[in-house]
């Protein structure tokens, strides 16, 4: 068919060859111009004569596939869709590797970039979209490419072929297929992402967590929170530098950071444009004779990024053009990560608008998680990772709008369960299990296994776990094994575990928590909450906080701390009254001050208008009634006269009470003064399960009530008592004597193997008084005082995370971190608002 | 939709997960803007139904957020209070376009006189 000659010749009458049909012209030979098509022919194959014009010199292929394609995976061949045939026997007219640059409504003609200008009754646009390319320095050098269609598959094939290293910048979707594909052709690849967690449109926390750990294991490396500055290199790409000065040599960089509809087109003829052409429900843009579809189209407010919702349009498309219009109404979309190995499935948007309710399961020995999001008795969204057999299922309830109720209790073990017997009873789908079926993952116990150990006198999961080993390593089955000692037991058996759970999160108690942190070296709260099962996506305010404590105390140097898991006090570095306002309690080392302290307090006071400062019950001046946008100001001011933080909002060192000792005192014994300096000097920063304090009296009449304090040392002619575990507040309790030690180094050293102690031991929010009645002080004794080596070995482990947190946090803030944390995020003038339109 | 309707408070990125941010409003209450570990944001008054609590310094779990002064639930869909506690703080419409949060006016008028 000789097209060319037809448009060379072309005059403008609606004849072209002897065709007297109206003219259909589609721009854009890619996913959804060419569906359309297909759809128009179902219907009706003779009502249109089409001309397609597409800008790649290919034919239709599938756009998705490209991942697959890169990743070696697929051929080209094997990708496209339609091939030149079928083309010429539906006689559609495919003008490739020319792309339209204008159209003009009034003589309803467009023209390609060749020149050629052809005429429609009735024009589809369906441009798809435009890679958008972060305006950094470097973005144009060669080596620079985005992700959109073959030609860039090619460029990435050909440096892969060279080898070396590549950087995606994006952590989406599609930059991680792109690394998983480069990565499988041999190149070393780095993932730039902006955000915190990959796949933050798609994923939640947990499932991004386990996402993030299978790429690295795979050899990938991983940055989140990283923002690029620029691109460097003199000719060609040799790397990527991050605003935070890191340089990641490169001599691929991809950007993959998202789309943009291409609309210039639509635009410049005229066209209404939102964020893409807007369409109505049959396609039809604000010209009656221009239809649009696909990712370049807005609709009811909403632009697409992925092919389901193109397959829907589609149809309403066709529908209207074949004078049958049905209509569009949206769409509801699912994802999944296109990575061998790697199943990542999720669907709706997790919010909704009311009370939703969230059904997780987890399951560490398969890497498995899985969360329903459920409101009123239907599935508004699900997140899957490791298992996503059951994606669709929960997608296809999801878009029907199905009430889950009479499957609720099994639906998160999958439509297999769920549909099988038809019994809702956990109980019941246990006991389906086969003899044979593995209930522990981590040691490959089976059922039959668990049962024997029952059978054989293992009547509580503690004996079961000692027996058999089922539910002893990362406890995820736990549940499993608790439902097949009530069915072998009935009666008899005694019910759940009597141990307290660290909260309604986790079948876990506080000490199983810190014992699996350490012994499976777990680095991060995500992961505790995968290896260990939590039925919750991130946790609560119970155990989020002793969480990022237990891995703090754990990871010294190397944890970072997770600043949403923490208490306000501890997150604004202040205690928060309650008007909402804070209070600033600046360090008083040992509880001496001097005149540039007290000046420099009183300024503030004065400056800020502070309403009230008062000497607190532990020796310092508390100023009151800051608000957090100052908080910052202030603390520069103190910090300026030498002062750092009090820690009086912390589960930390408090206060070293001192009285005046030898120095002034006529009954002192020793400079009670100087050592609790020392003590406060050695033990300020450090967090704690609880907060802690400390006291040191020059003699027996204790003065600084050191018998009711964490710590205490009472001086006396012949050295140092020292005494544990005392509590002034809620309920008094003195301490008890630790042991008698002859310097002042004893002193601090033991001091800080206590601390240590306390520190590893320790429930969140358990002071020592409360430990020490649970543990006993004769093991506290034979920790610190009988075992040399050990009590040696915790003062070095103080000493060392110390290294981490003897700075300042109101410097740090007063220098500008965390800003955020002080300021408003924006302001809301409504009148100026309204004025500026 | 009128132009206007919806006004830009600022990028999203600058919203911690699973943490808040605040928006005074002119001649009314604060407004509080969470973002959560799924993503999603939702705005409300900045005050407890207790005792006023100043609910963006509170922990985010989920789809809630238990008050700084003393640890009550909130919804933050509905602003209920979640469990035993009764009470409930009003919500704002608030949506997310181009990464920049926008708050509707007419809404946070009403809710933040
Ligand atoms: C400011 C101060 C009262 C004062 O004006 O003197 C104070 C104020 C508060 N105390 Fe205290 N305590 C203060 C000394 C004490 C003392 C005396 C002492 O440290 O020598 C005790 C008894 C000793 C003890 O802790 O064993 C004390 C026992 C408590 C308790 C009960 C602790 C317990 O284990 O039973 C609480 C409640 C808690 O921590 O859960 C508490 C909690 C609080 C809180 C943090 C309540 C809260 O969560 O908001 C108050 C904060 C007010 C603020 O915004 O600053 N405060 N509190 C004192 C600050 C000392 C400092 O310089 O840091
Ligand atoms: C690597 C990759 C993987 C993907 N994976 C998935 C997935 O797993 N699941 C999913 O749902 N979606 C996926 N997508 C998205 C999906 O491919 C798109 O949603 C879909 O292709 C959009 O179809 P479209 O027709 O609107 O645009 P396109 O398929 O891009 O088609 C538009 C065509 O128009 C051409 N064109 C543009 N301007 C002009 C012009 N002026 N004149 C002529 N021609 C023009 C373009 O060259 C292009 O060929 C993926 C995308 C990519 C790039
Ligand atoms: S005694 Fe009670 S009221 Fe007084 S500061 Fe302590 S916690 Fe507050
Ligand atoms: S003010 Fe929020 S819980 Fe009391």
């Amino acid at each position: 068919m000789d097209f060319q000659g037809q448009i060379a010749a072309d005059d403008g009458t609606e004849d072209a060859g002897g065709d007297s049909r109206p003219h259909l012209i589609v721009v854009g030979n890619g996913m959804a111009g060419c569906r359309a098509i297909e759809e128009l022919l179902e219907r009706d194959p003779r009502r249109y004569r089409v001309t397609i014009f597409g800008a790649e010199p290919h034919v239709n292929y599938n756009r998705i596939m490209l991942s697959p394609v890169l990743a070696g995976e697929k051929t080209f061949e094997q990708i496209v869709i339609n091939d030149r045939a079928w083309y010429d026997d539906n006689g559609i007219d495919l003008i490739t590797d020319d792309p339209v640059v204008a159209i003009d409504r009034v003589a309803k003609t467009v023209t390609a970039r060749s020149g050629k200008t052809a005429r429609y009754d009735k024009l589809l646009i369906a441009t798809g979209s435009d890679p958008f390319i972060i305006p950094v320095p470097g973005k144009d050098l060669p080596g620079v490419i985005s992700f959109r269609d073959m030609k860039d598959v090619d460029h990435m094939l050909a440096a892969a072929d060279k080898g070396g290293e590549a950087v995606v910048i994006g952590g989406g979707l599609l930059g991680l297929e792109a690394a998983h594909g480069l990565s499988l052709r041999g190149m070393k690849v780095t993932v730039i992402h902006l955000m915190q967690t990959l796949m933050e449109r798609q994923l939640d926390e947990a499932a991004s967590w386990l996402l993030k750990s299978a790429l690295e294991a795979r050899g990938q490396t991983i940055l989140t929170g990283a923002d690029t500055a620029e691109i460097v290199g003199e000719t060609e790409v040799e790397g990527v530098r991050l605003k935070d000065g890191r340089l990641i040599p490169a001599s691929l960089v991809v950007m993959a950071v998202g789309i943009r509809p291409s609309v210039a087109l639509a635009r410049d003829a005229g066209l209404a444009v939102g964020r893409a052409i807007q369409v109505d429900d049959h396609m039809v843009t604000s010209d009656a004779d221009v239809l649009a579809v696909g990712e370049c189209v807005e609709h009811d407010g909403q632009v697409y990024g992925l092919v389901a919702p193109l397959w829907d349009m589609c149809r309403a498309l066709a529908d209207g053009l074949v004078g049958n219009p049905s209509g569009y109404r949206g769409s509801v979309t699912s994802t999944k990560l296109k990575v061998s190995g790697i199943d990542v499935f999720s669907a709706g948007d997790f919010g909704g608008s009311g009370e939703s309710e969230d059904i997780v399961l987890r399951d560490a020995s398969r890497g498995v998680y899985k969360r329903v999001v459920v409101k009123d008795d239907r599935i508004v969204g699900a997140v899957l990772y490791g298992d996503t057999a059951d994606g669709n299922w929960y997608f296809d309830l999801m878009k029907k709008g199905e009430d889950i109720s009479p499957v609720r209790e099994l639906l998160i073990f999958g439509q297999a369960f769920a549909q099988g017997g038809g019994q809702a009873d956990p109980k019941a789908a246990v006991a389906a299990l086969s003899d044979d079926a593995e209930i522990c993952g981590c040691n490959g116990v089976s059922k039959g296994k668990v049962v024997a150990t029952i059978e054989g006198g293992a009547c509580t999961l503690d004996a079961v776990r000692a027996s058999c080993k089922a539910s002893a390593s990362c406890g995820s089955c736990t549940g499993l094994v608790e439902q097949l000692l009530a069915l072998t037991l009935g009666e008899d058996y005694g019910g759940e575990r009597t141990v307290k759970t660290l909260c309604k999160c986790t079948s876990f108690g506080h000490a199983d928590v810190r014992r699996e942190i350490v012994a499976q070296g777990m680095k991060s709260i995500p992961e505790v909450m995968q290896q260990m099962s939590w039925s919750t996506p991130d946790g609560c305010s119970s155990c989020r906080p002793a969480l990022n404590y237990y891995l703090l105390c754990a990871w010294p140097g190397e944890y970072v701390d997770d600043q949403q898991s923490r208490f306000v006090n501890e997150r604004m570095h202040a205690n928060i009254q309650k008007d909402g306002t804070y209070s600033v309690v600046p360090r008083m080392w040992g509880g001496i001050t001097n005149p540039r302290e007290l000046r420099a307090i009183a300024d503030v006071v004065e400056k800020y208008d502070a309403p009230m400062v008062k000497v607190t019950g532990g020796q310092r001046l508390d100023i009151f009634g800051i608000k957090k946008e100052d908080l910052p100001a202030v603390w520069a001011d103190l910090n300026a006269a030498g002062m750092v933080s009090g820690h009086a909002y912390g589960k930390s060192l408090r206060t070293v009470k001192t009285c005046v000792g030898s120095e002034w005192c006529r009954f002192g014994t020793q400079d009670s003064t100087g050592l609790g300096v020392q003590l406060e000097r050695m033990s300020w920063g450090s967090w704690m399960p609880h907060k802690f304090k400390i006291a040191v009296s020059g003699c027996p009449r204790n003065c600084a009530e050191a018998t009711i304090k964490d710590f205490g040392v009472v001086c006396v002619d012949s050295g140092y008592e020292l005494h544990v575990g005392g509590n002034g507040g809620i309920k008094v309790r003195a301490t008890d004597l630790l042991c008698k030690v002859t310097t002042e180094q004893q002193a601090l050293d033991y001091c800080a193997a206590f601390i240590q102690l306390y520190r590893e031991e320790a429930f969140y929010l358990e002071r020592t008084a409360p430990w020490i009645e649970r543990v006993g002080l004769a093991y506290i004794q034979a920790r610190i005082v009988e075992d040399e080596v050990g009590r040696e070995a915790l003062t070095s482990r103080f000493l060392y995370s110390q290294n981490f947190s003897q700075d300042d946090p109101w410097a740090a803030r007063a220098a500008g971190a965390e800003r955020e944390q002080h300021a408003h995020l924006g302001e809301f003038r409504p009148i100026e608002a309204i004025a500026a339109e | 939709m009128f132009i206007g309707e919806w006004i830009d408070v600022g990028p999203l990125s600058a919203i911690p997960m699973r943490g808040a941010r605040t928006v005074p409003v002119a001649g009314g209450e604060e407004v509080a803007l969470f973002r959560t570990g799924d993503n999603q944001v939702f705005a409300l008054v900045n005050r407890c139904p207790h005792k006023n609590g100043p609910l963006s310094q509170g922990i985010v779990h989920g789809h809630a957020v238990s008050c700084p002064l003393h640890n009550w639930r909130i919804s933050l869909a509905t602003g209920e209070a979640l469990g035993e506690d009764k009470g409930c703080t009003p919500t704002i419409p608030v949506k997310v376009d181009g990464g920049r949060v926008l708050l509707c006016r007419s809404s946070t008028l009403k809710a933040a006189a």
